[in-house]
């Protein structure tokens, strides 16, 4: 039986930048339907790695493949089945909830827009915000519309940068609970990037912490704590941003 | 070269509800071209006065090279603010993440380019004409090729503005509305390139804008259309054209190497 081909698959990524390395043969593979996060330090290179598999950044050496192609060679077919939504972008602030998803819808070559907008104005439970303007909406509403920008091509891979900053308890549990809900339904592919380890050990499957540029471990939020006798995920953070598991030296 | 004529228009389509969001905007587009038209305007009919006769009404070719000069500007414009737009709103990411080639993303910005200009020349030949005397189409059919060759220029002005704030980032974001300037004094667009110093004039005519205007002097000075200033416009402008597009494209790559493109996305 012939293995089925990852949906997306880093190999040996480096990035220097100058003097300094981010990122250092970086290497994973996320398979369909998979959800993995991706954990570290400020600095771990969790960014770097999130702009280098969007195309944002070019690597230094290392390859980057998403559904069996190449990202560099296939750009615009492989980026017609992915989405991003993060934190730290945002849709224009000055347009209607309603124009923004309607621009976007076009530019992913939604079939039926309209249909599609409505759909997910619904399932995320912001209706009401159709016309509303972007830049006037709470930081909830704003990752939920965020979160419908990400969702109208019915991506086959999304990946998320810190989806949760600066929501409150109840809306992140929301969203971590509706990601669940896309996975289950729809064999979603996730790569996720979060400070907040709640949403790692709820929403994936399977992490990777990073430090240094490097892979400090890989496995379940379980097996990777554990790995290291820390009590849990949010304990070995700790004990990496203070330098004490780095004793415990990088997993070859 | 594959081209997405849909990725384009919804780009247009996301700089056409901007600018319908905020009439504000328009302002920009009616207040200073008209500013400039009545300075420009009054200072026609003073030296119309003045010159008790001696100066033709062919003088007019100040009002005349005040709007081409704007058509340039405005489609500089176009590409230059376009792309300022997508850094204020933080929205260049989604955009850049979006199935967009960089060719269709010059490409809507170009459209904008075409549009502005098409809303600012209405309003200042409708002015010019009732408050001057002015009609913009007494260049005649010249005047199609005159307004194609400063569009064209101001495309790839604007291509050459987007890539300097692109490597520079926004602290560099005067240059959207400077670069036109740099080259006005040479462009020949108020008084003849023989005007110039001996060394200046081979740099003045080496920019498309210069046949134009002098074109269009010697249009309104009674001429002809002057097919060969129209050629050598046109040659320019593709050899202008080749050098904002590697330019841009060069720069492009570089940001996405050093990783500015997220750090211009995201300031």
């Amino acid at each position: 039986m012939q293995a089925q081909v990852p949906i997306l698959e880093a190999v040996s990524l480096v990035k220097v930048f100058g003097e300094s390395t981010a990122l250092d043969g970086l290497s994973f593979a996320v398979a369909k339907g998979e959800s993995l996060g991706l954990l570290g330090v400020n600095g771990a290179g969790k960014t770097t790695a999130m702009n280098l598999l969007l195309g944002l950044t070019t690597p230094t050496s290392g390859q980057v493949r998403m559904f069996g192609l190449d990202l560099w060679k296939h750009r615009i077919e492989i980026l017609k089945k992915v989405n991003f939504s993060s934190a730290y972008t945002n849709l224009p602030s000055n347009l209607l909830v309603w124009q923004n998803l309607v621009v976007f819808a076009k530019l992913y070559g939604v079939r039926h827009p309209k249909e599609r907008i409505e759909q997910l104005l619904e399932l995320l439970d912001i209706t009401h915000l159709r016309k509303s303007v972007t830049g006037r909406l709470s930081a909830g509403e704003s990752t939920r519309v965020n979160l419908a920008k990400a969702l109208l091509n019915e991506p086959e891979l999304l990946l998320l940068d810190e989806p949760t900053a600066s929501l409150d308890p109840d809306i992140a549990d929301r969203v971590r609970k509706l990601l669940r809900k896309l996975q289950a339904e729809t064999g979603l592919s996730v790569l996720y990037t979060s400070h907040n380890m709640r949403d790692i050990e709820e929403v994936c499957d399977r992490l990777i912490f990073l430090h240094g540029g490097k892979v400090l471990a890989e496995g379940t939020p379980g097996e990777v704590h554990e790995r290291f006798n820390r009590t849990s995920l949010e304990d070995l953070f700790i004990g990496v941003a203070r330098g004490e598991v780095a004793a415990i030296g990088i997993q070859p | 070269m594959p081209f997405s004529f849909n990725t384009v228009s919804a780009l247009v389509l996301r700089y056409l509800f901007l600018y319908t969001r905020h009439p504000v905007r328009f302002v920009e587009l009616i207040f200073w071209p008209l500013v400039d038209l009545l300075v420009w305007g009054f200072l026609t009919v003073y030296l119309q006065k003045q010159g008790a006769g001696a100066f033709p009404t062919a003088i007019t070719f100040l009002i005349g090279a005040m709007i081409l000069w704007d058509v340039m500007f405005r489609s500089q414009q176009g590409v230059a603010i376009s792309f300022l737009e997508d850094v204020w709103t933080r929205n260049l990411l989604n955009v850049f993440v979006a199935p967009v080639r960089t060719v269709e993303y010059v490409a809507a910005t170009c459209v904008v380019g075409v549009l502005r200009v098409a809303f600012t020349l209405v309003i200042l030949a409708v002015v010019a004409a009732s408050a001057y005397q002015f009609n913009i189409t007494s260049m005649g059919l010249a005047l199609l090729p005159f307004l194609a060759n400063l569009i064209l220029f101001g495309w790839f002005l604007g291509m050459i503005s987007t890539g300097l704030i692109m490597r520079w980032g926004q602290a560099a974001e005067s240059l959207a509305w400077a670069v036109p300037f740099f080259i006005q004094p040479l462009a020949a667009v108020f008084y003849p390139v023989s005007v110039l110093p001996a060394w200046l004039q081979p740099i003045a005519h080496a920019l498309p804008c210069t046949p134009v205007f002098e074109g269009m002097r010697a249009v309104l000075s009674g001429g002809g259309i002057p097919w060969g200033s129209l050629q050598s416009a046109l040659l320019l402008n593709l050899v202008w054209g080749s050098l904002a597009a590697t330019f841009f494209a060069l720069n492009l790559r570089h940001v996405r190497k050093t990783g500015l493109l997220v750090k211009v996305a995201t300031q």
